[in-house]
């Protein structure tokens, strides 16, 4: 059963690698968009050094492992949802459920083979550009980025369970969109892809850190800058790890709900 | 994808009219004389995109070419087919935008919540320069009120722009699956056809957002207001639109020759809508010089917009440069149209 999984998300990455050009495109604007906040969070720092506990380099980096990270972690779409909600639509969900696989963990393994693309495809080389051209605060030991890789795997898990449950509305509404789109909105504004979510005021701030958002760009970028190491670290583990069996649970149930009410158009 | 409202319309429509790599025949481009004449004019087949029940009014651009060369009024009738053009263009513009808000309408739960999505997702741009503010009295110099003047317009602008052209982004997709031909076919301007497509009304919640932060802007900044100063306010949003507008279509054009690349378009529309909200003395003055002359949007709002506000320019440009966006702007539209076309020649079906 493990071998099947592996393999479709295998074929997710090779599906999503197939597109060259595509992922060329995107690594430009991913590029620009990075030096566009990185110009925009220079001129906050420099009026605010130490803003948010960190200082310019450490936020000049938190832009770019952001842009780094947005397509791993899908936050503004692009993942598998469009096209889950598509088949709950077009009721080819009805072939999908008589697969000998489990729905939830065949998308996930699929989502988690092209979170996997897009974290080497798309990912890395706006690093290396953002790094050539502005002073970063990337650790230079091997293990700060092992560290990271662990937590950006527990996100992408959790930005997952996320998006499954709100694409599964689409077996109630038939256009899933309205819910995507609050989907991601909630993903953009909680996973402090806007601002770090340590420079949001007070009360904001306080709730935006304990919401599952957090778990998809937040942490893993503290992980990477050193800002969670020993207990800290275990602790941001916990905290992601938690969401994610809350999420994905909740996503089994709602899922079971679901497949009850299908019904099978003949023809 | 499917799409089921257009699949079918007239079946009529569904057979390419054209030879393999000829240059595909439709009313924005009439064949020049020659090539109507030549080898390319297919004996026993009608040498236009079918005789269909289109927009009525619609005549033959090739036999207006043909009449121009006969009777030597070659510009008089180019103007007024450029005009007839213009006007089955924007007929069937509103045709098909009108097809996509009723499709629209029929999930009206979900129309509802894109739209409202669209608005709150596009506020969080100003909520970012809002938090920054929480932390700031001035950001590179610019107050908050200073700094949503700028914003607004560039939301303004790029919102209109956005909205009526939007879903040019989509082109790339269309070359790659083929589904190109059915708009070739049609007795009516791709361009139009192309900028219509999945007409997303729910875009109105960016210009919404925009022009409330434009409001803010005027009400919170203290100006001596001149006539002039007003009409520059006024002019900013339609001419950036304008400037907007001709980067999409320099985009589509673009996806004729990348395809997959579509992505690359979002770097000058939304990357540039995103910088111009900020003030130009946050960013390196390089990067000033590139929106400046090679991609021309500091026309779209930072150079009028820092006239009124009295803020001194970048690059020690002249100050007149304020009042020049509409003529950029015309001379954007005169490259993208141009590009368009370019882009157009170059298509060559999938095939089967």
């Amino acid at each position: 059963m493990v071998r099947l999984y592996a393999v479709v998300a295998a074929g997710s990455f090779r599906r999503y690698a197939t597109y060259r050009a595509a992922t060329a495109a995107g690594v430009f604007t991913n590029t620009v968009f990075g030096f566009i906040l990185a110009h925009t969070y220079t001129a906050l720092w420099d009026e605010r050094p130490g803003l948010g506990g960190y200082d310019l380099s450490q936020a000049v980096t938190y832009v770019w492992v952001c842009q780094a990270l947005l397509m791993t972690c899908a936050t503004m779409g692009g993942g598998f949802e469009d096209e889950l909600v598509e088949r709950i639509r077009t009721g080819d969900i009805a072939i999908d459920l008589h697969r000998p696989a489990d729905p939830q963990l065949w998308w996930l393994a699929r989502d988690l083979g092209r979170a996997a693309f897009h974290l080497l495809g798309r990912g890395a080389a706006p690093l290396l550009l953002g790094a050539l051209a502005f002073d970063l605060a990337l650790p230079a030991s091997p293990l700060p980025w092992l560290a990271f890789a662990a937590s950006v795997a527990l996100g992408a898990t959790v930005s997952f369970a996320l998006r499954y449950l709100a694409a599964l509305s689409a077996f109630w509404l038939m256009d899933g969109a309205g819910v995507l789109h609050f989907s991601w909105l909630a993903g953009m504004f909680f996973s402090g892809m806007l601002l770090p979510l340590t420079v949001f005021p007070g009360a904001l701030g306080e709730l935006a850190r304990l919401l599952p958002w957090s778990s998809l760009l937040q942490i893993p970028v503290d992980v990477l800058l050193g800002k969670r190491t020993g207990w800290a670290l275990v602790h941001a583990y916990a905290f992601q790890l938690g969401w994610a069996a809350v999420l994905l649970g909740a996503g089994r149930l709602l899922q079971s709900a679901a497949t009850r009410r299908v019904v099978v158009q003949g023809g | 994808m499917a799409e089921p409202p257009r699949a079918g319309r007239d079946p009529r429509h569904a057979t390419p009219a054209r030879s393999v790599g000829g240059v595909p025949p439709h009313p924005e481009e009439p064949p020049p004389a020659p090539e109507a004449t030549g080898p390319a004019a297919r004996p026993g087949r009608h040498p236009l995109p079918g005789p269909g029940p289109g927009p009525g009014e619609h005549t033959l651009p090739a036999e207006h070419t043909l009449q121009a060369e006969h009777t030597g009024l070659a510009g008089h009738t180019r103007l007024v087919e450029r005009l007839r053009t213009l006007r089955c263009g924007l007929r069937a513009y509103g045709l098909v935008a009108a097809m996509w808000m009723r499709s629209t309408m029929t999930y009206r739960a979900s129309f509802a919540m894109t739209a409202l999505a669209n608005l709150a997702a596009t506020s969080f741009d100003f909520a970012v320069i809002l938090l920054m503010f929480t932390h700031v009295d001035t950001l590179a110099g610019y107050r908050l009120p200073e700094v949503a003047l700028l914003y607004g317009a560039a939301a303004t602008a790029f919102g209109l722009a956005d909205l009526a052209m939007g879903s040019m982004d989509r082109l790339g997709r269309r070359v790659r699956d083929g589904t190109l031909d059915t708009l070739l076919v049609r007795p009516a301007p791709v361009l139009a056809q192309v900028a219509a497509d999945r007409f997303a009304l729910r875009r109105l919640g960016r210009i919404t957002q925009g022009l409330l932060v434009l409001g803010y802007a005027l009400l919170a900044l203290d100006i001596a207001w001149t006539p002039l100063k007003a009409a520059v306010v006024a002019m900013m949003p339609l001419s950036g639109a304008v400037i907007f507008a001709a980067l999409f279509v320099v985009g589509a054009a673009f996806q004729f020759v990348a395809q997959d690349a579509a992505e690359v378009q979002n770097s000058f529309t939304y990357g540039g809508s995103t910088l111009l909200q900020y003030p130009p003395t946050v960013f390196a003055k390089d990067l000033v010089r590139g929106v400046t002359f090679v991609v021309p949007l500091a026309f779209v709002n930072w150079l009028p917009a820092l006239y009124v506000l009295g803020q001194p320019y970048p690059l020690d440009l002249p100050r007149w440069l304020a009042f020049t966006p509409p003529l950029v702007a015309a001379g954007c539209c005169a490259l993208a149209g141009a590009a368009w076309r370019a882009g157009l020649r170059t298509y060559r079906s999938t095939g089967s």
